[in-house]
């Protein structure tokens, strides 16, 4: 007999059955992989931002000692189709062709233009230094302004412009007519700076062939084997069926692994042309080159009120930087922005149009949030200046213009139907665990006593769309895929579970939790259910993981297939214990009939009465295994209220973040510890954007934070102890009531600590500060604001 | 990362250390604790032909004291120096700037040698050896020499030392009874200094008699303020300390990264001393 479970798993704090493996070491690594007669790649990469290739000689390479190949783009040109962009959003996007190493012309320093094969990874890259290629430098394009000028240089000639595309939404009445009816009218420009994304691993691909059969297997760090193996078949012209993507234990990616490299179609060539076994790993700084990096925008936004502080439109004008060339969702990324401008504010208009820029720089892409940290920015920034214009608190104006809860289900003025939100409860709940009232009164008294350090209090009350995504939102948005999700459950014959799920977790801990809701539906113990994923041999369909999807969409498919499993074990139940269907109930992993508890069986009984299917019911296939695919019909809206406080050394200018609450609503939780670790990190991340990271170029289009030494990314000795809360408002569009985590603490902070650090200023004359805010930028917004006050500047 | 090829030597005494290096001329590095030279090499910033480990010469590690002066031997881990009693009672300024080096791995494996040898002006350490008068031995094919930390550091990332020359011990004359801070001033815990400020203060009768004040990142060595130690002697009141800061930058000249501009750098110099001098001073 074996255990039931009678405690509900969903809601426990279980901790992850993921991370003995993980952080002991016993583990798979992409880069841990090795077979016989492993060849390595090193890839030869543009040191320019723009030239023209005059000549690749690969020839003194192939003389180095151990190295067994070496090639040039023109090599490998043959055979190699253009990377995919899955998201044109446009009908006449600029869409350039983007071969997986550059053949005539390298478009951003980092464009990989030769590949030397060696028997090690020291004779690799030692070998690379014997490659010989001639360049004429070409003009880089690295202003996203200057790059529409009629006489710009151009990032790719035969185009004929550097324009990629234009997108419009225009919802609500109209703009123009609302802005006329406006008592305050303001115009903000924000700049969101490049990111670069810092996964703990590094990229690393590994390709075995299987000559006989013409099978390969390609074992990649990504966020995405189903679509990775769909892709990659096209790009190199390996039949699907005969391609197996397995994304071993991936070390995080936040949305740089939501991707088809080039380096991973290389890979899968040079095995095909050599029929060895080959690997890649990037370093980090080669990474900084080559992974995609995310961000990347000027926003022009303009918010029209009434003096009471009633918001009645607004207007986005985005330019975004593509980068040198489209990747697999480069186009999108603002795009999912869009629809997130508007926030959780009711207002009568809105007007947005995003123009798409190709630069010579690394290509973009999604990076944490995607799209929506950039929305959530700019529209948090200017509700805190609108605010000061018409002096009120903060707190007061978003009040006043928020959706109340009663309003819910509600179509925001870009067309979203907000399902479900407590704006207010979350509200209250922060406020109260910040203690705002006593932290105004302090800034005041410094403020009064011109302290050197002064006290800024940040506010971001955001949402967000997650649980990407329905499949026909996305035709609208002329996506390429759909967005639903596949699970499938196996009960084995001693009792135990499988549940295969098509999301590829790489540090989320989805092992936990589908165990966690699989274990509720079918009254099996948590232990006793395995989590298989992320090789589509073992879990054949599926969309993969980003976008805050997993759960919403992932989870919702593990808990449908499960109630399958339970309805199909019901009708091998009733047939065993003679009974109706009707008449039995099933509680904790037992069937058993109304009324005569004794008669009963449990569900790992019934599995392995299906194994035998010595006595099943006529005409019944001998399974009670199941799959379901979940294509969700909304989205989900978590939402939130984070709290910002800081210090600002007004002599040094540096900020130190002195509190940090934040309460948000992500929906039933399913495992509250891995929703804290979530938010921490996201919080984090955005908190990073706010005051250490950015991809800095000098004028040839030079990445200089090309090391960690440059590009600063925060660790825990900087960031403050996060205060956390929750309120729990269910989504109505799934079972689950979950909202998605992943993004919302990234999406939420950065505006909260910005708005801080502008509030702290504010009584020296400062209205803007440029991320991140570093020390000096502080320093000198606010030198810049006592020079102005001054008369002299 | 992939360092470039290289040969590699473990010497098991200073004299057979010497010996390499002389032998290989000035193709060779030595390898302290290799907390900068390792990345210079896998960056493939650095390549040299030799690289001479040093990391097994027990004469090299220790610290002891000789009338009124202390003697670190090049390869005592910052760990060690920092919890050191007779450096902290002799040359608190040392422990509480070598406390600020990075993190607590790099401390473990990083030396003072090693440090001082490899002469960034971003280090800490080398600011801090400069306001405390320190003596840097060499030893050499030719013997040993002594080395005034004014006369040590060259230009960025060069020394005085010779292609054969091992730097073995730093002596530090003892500061007891002198107030010290070393105020650093960087964006992220693990980072460079953008600026830092090793402040030592003798008072006498509530006035500043002496001090020396050596500055991190601003310039291509380590430098003293030399202009700020002059106008600080008699200097009683907070007032005093802001006006002699605010020369703490003369004759500077601070580079330019993606953290600061030498304008920044400057400005940071002036404030930093400031803090620096009144918390030495304890007059803040």
């Amino acid at each position: 007999m074996t255990d039931q479970v009678t405690e509900r798993e969903v809601g426990r704090s279980r901790a992850r059955k993921e991370d003995a493996r993980l952080v002991t070491g016993q583990t798979n690594w992409t880069d841990n992989i090795s077979v016989n007669g492993l060849l390595h790649l090193a890839i030869l990469r543009s040191p320019m931002a723009h030239a023209r290739i005059d000549r690749v000689d690969v020839a003194p390479a192939r003389e180095r000692p151990g190295v067994v190949a070496a090639f040039s783009g023109r090599d490998l040109a043959e055979g190699l189709g253009s990377l995919p962009c899955a998201w044109p959003v446009t009908e006449d996007i600029v869409l350039p062709d983007h071969p997986p190493i550059a053949v005539d012309e390298v478009r951003y320093a980092g464009d990989p233009v030769a590949v030397v094969v060696a028997r090690d990874r020291y004779a690799a890259a030692d070998a690379l230094e014997a490659v010989e290629v001639d360049y004429t430098p070409l003009p880089p394009v690295l202003d996203l302004e200057a790059a529409l000028a009629e006489d710009a240089p151009l990032v790719h000639a035969d185009k004929g412009t550097n324009r990629c595309y234009v997108w419009p939404l225009a919802t609500g009445e109209d703009y123009a007519s609302v802005r006329q009816r406006a008592d305050v009218v303001l115009k903000r420009r924000y700049v969101q700076q490049r990111l670069i994304p810092n996964a703990m691993e590094p990229r690393a691909v590994v390709v075995t062939p299987l000559a006989a059969s013409g099978e390969y297997t390609v074992y990649s760090a990504t966020q995405i084997p189903h679509i990775l193996r769909i892709m990659l078949s096209m790009v190199t012209g390996v039949p699907e069926h005969k391609l197996r993507v397995i994304a071993p234990d991936v070390g995080g990616g936040f949305g740089s692994k939501l991707q088809v490299y080039g380096e991973e179609a290389l890979a899968l060539a040079v095995a095909q042309r050599l029929g060895r076994p080959v690997k890649w790993t990037e370093s980090r700084s080669e990474g900084y080159l080559a992974t995609h990096h995310g961000r990347g925008m000027i926003q022009d936004i303009e918010i029209a009120a009434t003096d009471e502080g009633k918001l009645l439109g607004l207007k986005v004008d985005l330019l975004a930087d593509m980068g040198a060339y489209l990747m697999l969702v480069t186009p999108g990324i603002p795009i999912l922005g869009a629809f997130m401008y508007p926030a959780i504010y009711k207002m009568d208009a809105y007007d947005f149009t995003c123009t798409g820029v190709f630069t010579t720089r690394t290509p973009t892409d999604a990076y944490r949030g995607a799209g929506r940290p950039e929305a959530t920015y700019a529209i948090e920034r200017i509700m805190d200046e609108l605010a000061v214009e018409l002096g009120l608190d903060p707190i007061e104006l978003r009040r006043r213009n928020w959706i109340r809860h009663e309003e819910f289900p509600y179509t925001a003025v870009a067309g979203l139907t907000y399902d479900s939100g407590n704006y207010e409860a979350a509200t209250d709940k922060a406020l109260a665990l910040f203690g705002y009232d006593a932290l105004r009164s302090e800034q005041q008294k410094r403020n009064e006593h011109g302290d050197v350090v002064r006290l800024g209090i940040g506010v971001s009350t955001y949402t967000e769309m997650c649980g990407l995504a329905p499949s026909r939102v996305l035709r609208d948005l002329r996506y390429g895929a759909g967005g639903w999700e596949a699970a499938s459950i196996r009960m084995l014959p001693t009792g135990k579970v499988e549940v295969v799920t098509g999301t590829s977790p790489h540090g989320q801990g989805h092992v936990t939790c589908w165990s966690q809701i699989a274990s509720d539906v079918l009254g099996v113990p948590f232990e006793d259910v395995e989590v298989l994923h992320g090789d589509t041999k073992a879990a054949p369909q599926g969309m993969d993981t980003y976008g805050s999807r997993s759960l919403v969409v992932g989870g919702t498919a593990v808990h449908h297939a499960a109630q399958k499993v339970v309805e199909k074990a019901r009708k091998v139940a009733a047939h065993l214990l003679e009974a109706s269907e009707h008449d039995l109930e099933f509680t904790h992993g037992v069937f058993s009939v109304k009324g005569s508890p004794e008669a009963r069986k449990t569900i790992q009984e019934i599995a392995f009465e299906t194994f035998s299917s010595h006595d099943l019911p006529d005409g019944m296939e001998p399974t009670i295994n199941a799959e379901h695919l979940v294509d969700p019909e909304n989205f989900s809206y978590p939402h939130g209220t984070h709290l910002c406080a800081v210090e600002v050394d007004t002599e040094t200018g540096r900020t130190t973040i002195r509190s940090y609450v934040c309460v948000d609503d992500v929906g039933r939780v399913i495992n509250p510890m891995i929703v804290e670790g979530q938010v921490h990190g996201g919080v984090a991340q955005g908190i990073a954007q706010a005051l250490y990271e950015e991809a800095v170029y000098d004028d040839e289009g030079n990445l200089v934070s090309g090391t960690m030494a440059d590009y600063l990314v925060p660790s825990a000795a900087d960031l403050p102890e996060f205060v956390t809360g929750r309120t729990e408002t269910p989504a109505t569009s799934n079972p689950l009531g979950a909202k998605g985590v992943g993004e919302a603490g990234t999406i939420a902070s950065t505006p909260a600590v910005v708005n801080a650090i502008v509030d702290a200023l504010r009584p020296l004359g400062v209205t803007e500060v440029a991320m991140p805010c570093t020390p000096q930028r502080v320093w000198e917004a606010i030198e810049q604001a006592r020079s102005g006050k001054d008369g002299s500047a | 990362m992939i360092p470039p090829a290289f040969e590699y030597a473990r010497p098991a005494s200073v004299e057979e250390a010497v010996r390499t290096l002389a032998d290989a001329g000035e193709d060779a590095k030595v390898l302290a604790g290799g907390q900068s030279l390792l990345p210079l090499l896998r960056l493939r910033l650095a390549f040299p032909e030799l690289v001479v480990d040093i990391g097994r010469i027990p004469e090299l590690r220790g610290i002891r004291e000789d009338e009124g002066t202390l003697i670190i031997g090049a390869m005592t881990s910052h760990h060690d120096v920092i919890r050191d009693p007779r450096v902290r009672r002799h040359a608190g300024l040392l422990a509480a700037a070598t406390a600020t080096v990075a993190d607590p791995a790099v401390r473990h494996r990083g030396t003072l040698g090693g440090s001082l040898a490899h002469a960034d002006p971003a280090g800490d350490l080398p600011a801090v050896i400069l306001a405390l008068d320190a003596t840097l031995i060499a030893e050499g094919p030719a013997g040993r020499r002594a080395i005034p930390a004014r006369e040590f550091f060259v230009d960025y990332l060069q020394t005085a030392l010779h292609p054969d020359e091992l730097l073995v011990e730093v002596e530090i004359p003892t500061v007891d009874g002198w107030g010290f801070h070393y105020e650093k001033f960087h964006r992220v815990a693990q980072a460079w200094a953008v600026v830092g400020v090793a402040a030592l203060v003798r008072r006498d009768n509530g006035h500043i008699a002496e001090a020396r004040i050596g500055l991190t990142n601003m310039g291509s060595t380590p430098l003293r303020a030399a202009a700020t130690e002059e106008a600080l002697v008699g200097a009683a009141a907070p007032g005093a300390v802001q006006r002699a800061a605010e020369v703490a930058a003369d004759g500077t000249h601070p580079s330019s990264d993606p953290s600061a501009s030498p304008a920044y750098r400057a400005h940071l110099a002036q404030v930093l001393t400031k803090r620096a001098v009144l918390t030495a001073g304890g007059m803040g």
